[in-house]
């Protein structure tokens, strides 16, 4: 990639930095250059954020509907999975999936609340509260 | 010690945490290229049975550590490596490291580091910084793919060095020891071993998965997802594929660029004329692969785009990047250097 052709694209990054690139100088020689973004890997990355809102919106929708409890809505807000989520609280897996239940998650106890506010790194309060 | 931490922003965390580091203990020679190529830095390799964040598992380059941890070996380098059980004990060993005014490398996750943009805060746990000092509770960061240095607070820093999940960062730091000044002769051999190293690991890595043979591999699964997903997870799988060759601090054309520039710098050292033109082979495979980042980008801008002939130009496209990387392979590998 030649110098002048480095695509100086808006991005995410754009107000807080500009990423490095190595490009061509006019004498073919390899130097650095900074680049604000481009827009191929924008809409990538675009893509991306609107597949994770998906999962999010269903996930909210599951708790108004009251077919799953707030625990998977946050577990898709904070973009992990079944395996992260049980790495950051210490339950395992299936046990995680009980939780999401409506009716296991009213009878969960502070204590355990308690641990996915910390993996989340929420109020349990909020945790407790969300209605979808 | 007791001298400044000279801020040094580079394509990638791990290359810049290196260089930086090492320039700091008086290897002044030392260059993003040059630590990724005698780290034999650059890979190729796509994960049939894992996925990540729910697409691909592709790579572009060897496996967090390794660039460091080869070129400071070849180099004659000891680093210290230290995990902790808990964040306290952790803290208490930066703390102590700082204030012996000594700079050194934290890999951190980056979910919770809260001077990236949102948008590319994901569990992605192999991110490198260097710390440098502290006033009050903050400590002062220089992150290399940053213009300009930054700060973490003392509960941000746990937070980062303690993120869970796949290469859960442990609190692990890293730091140069008893550097001694090194021969133009070792850094000679030095970029000759990463040379021999990386060609052998992109032609003569069993299986279809990794090296060459993953690029042509990914070919042929472009076409499946072709066939098997609705056009909109097709379109994700791609985009996935886009970030990891350009996002991830790959310095553009997933790292290709960033070792036709090592490679150049090695023949200038080693005055050895072959490899500036096979420098220009890595460039031409960048520049592929950044054409190929625009075509799978038609394919998922139009989100309902399924046609097929989109796909199998994507797939030709990949084939031809392979055969350009392992002819210059094959050569770098025969060469005497």
């Amino acid at each position: 990639m030649k110098k002048k052709e480095l695509p100086q694209d808006e991005s995410a990054l754009i107000g807080v930095t500009r990423e490095v690139c190595y490009v061509k100088d006019e004498d073919g020689k390899y130097t650095t250059d900074l680049s604000t973004g481009w827009n191929v890997k924008k809409e990538a990355l675009d893509n991306a954020w609107d597949d994770i809102k998906d999962r999010i919106e269903a996930a909210r929708k599951a708790v108004a509907d009251g077919t799953q409890s707030p625990i998977g809505y946050f577990m898709e807000m904070k973009l992990m999975d079944l395996k992260l989520l049980a790495d950051y609280t210490g339950f395992w897996q299936f046990t995680i999936k009980r939780h999401m239940k409506p009716s296991v998650f009213r009878s969960l106890s502070e204590k355990q609340l308690e641990r996915y506010a910390k993996a989340f790194d929420i109020p349990a309060a909020d945790i407790k509260n969300f209605k979808g | 010690m007791g001298k400044e931490y000279k801020h040094l922003q580079t394509a990638h965390c791990e290359n810049g945490v290196a260089t930086g580091l090492l320039r700091y203990h008086g290897l002044e020679f030392m260059t993003e290229p040059l630590v990724f190529g005698m780290g034999s830095g650059l890979f190729y390799i796509h994960l049939p049975f894992i996925k990540i964040s729910g697409g691909p598992g592709i790579s572009y380059r060897t496996l967090p550590g390794w660039i460091f941890k080869r070129a400071s070996k070849s180099l004659g380098v000891d680093i210290t490596r230290k995990k902790f059980g808990n964040e306290a004990e952790a803290q208490r060993f930066l703390d102590n490291k700082i204030a012996e005014g000594v700079p050194v490398g934290c890999q951190v996750g980056v979910f919770n580091l809260p001077y990236f943009p949102p948008e590319y805060r994901f569990h992605f746990n192999a991110h490198n910084i260097i710390v440098y000092g502290k006033q009050g509770d903050q400590y002062l960061v220089s992150d290399p793919t940053l213009e300009k240095v930054t700060t973490l607070s003392e509960a941000d820093m746990n937070k980062v060095r303690f993120a869970k999940g796949p290469l859960a960062p442990k609190g692990q730091i890293y730091y140069p020891e008893r550097v001694q000044p090194v021969s133009a002769e070792t850094i000679r051999k030095s970029i000759a071993k990463g040379i021999k190293r990386n060609s052998s690991d992109m032609i003569n890595i069993p299986g279809p998965f990794a090296g060459v043979s993953g690029i042509n591999y990914t070919a042929r699964q472009i076409l499946k997802w072709q066939e098997k997903f609705r056009p909109r997870k097709a379109g994700l799988y791609l985009g996935q594929i886009v970030r990891m060759q350009e996002e991830i601090g790959t310095g553009g054309g997933g790292f290709r660029f960033l070792y036709a520039a090592f490679l150049e710098e090695a023949a200038a050292i080693l005055n050895n004329d072959r490899l500036a033109t096979i420098s220009e082979d890595f460039t031409k495979a960048g520049d592929l692969w950044r054409q190929s980042a625009v075509q799978m980008g038609r394919i998922y801008k139009g989100r309902t785009n399924s046609d097929r002939k989109e796909f199998e130009i994507s797939a030709i496209l990949l084939h031809e990047i392979a055969a350009i990387e392992k002819k210059a392979f094959t050569e770098l590998n025969k060469m005497k250097l």
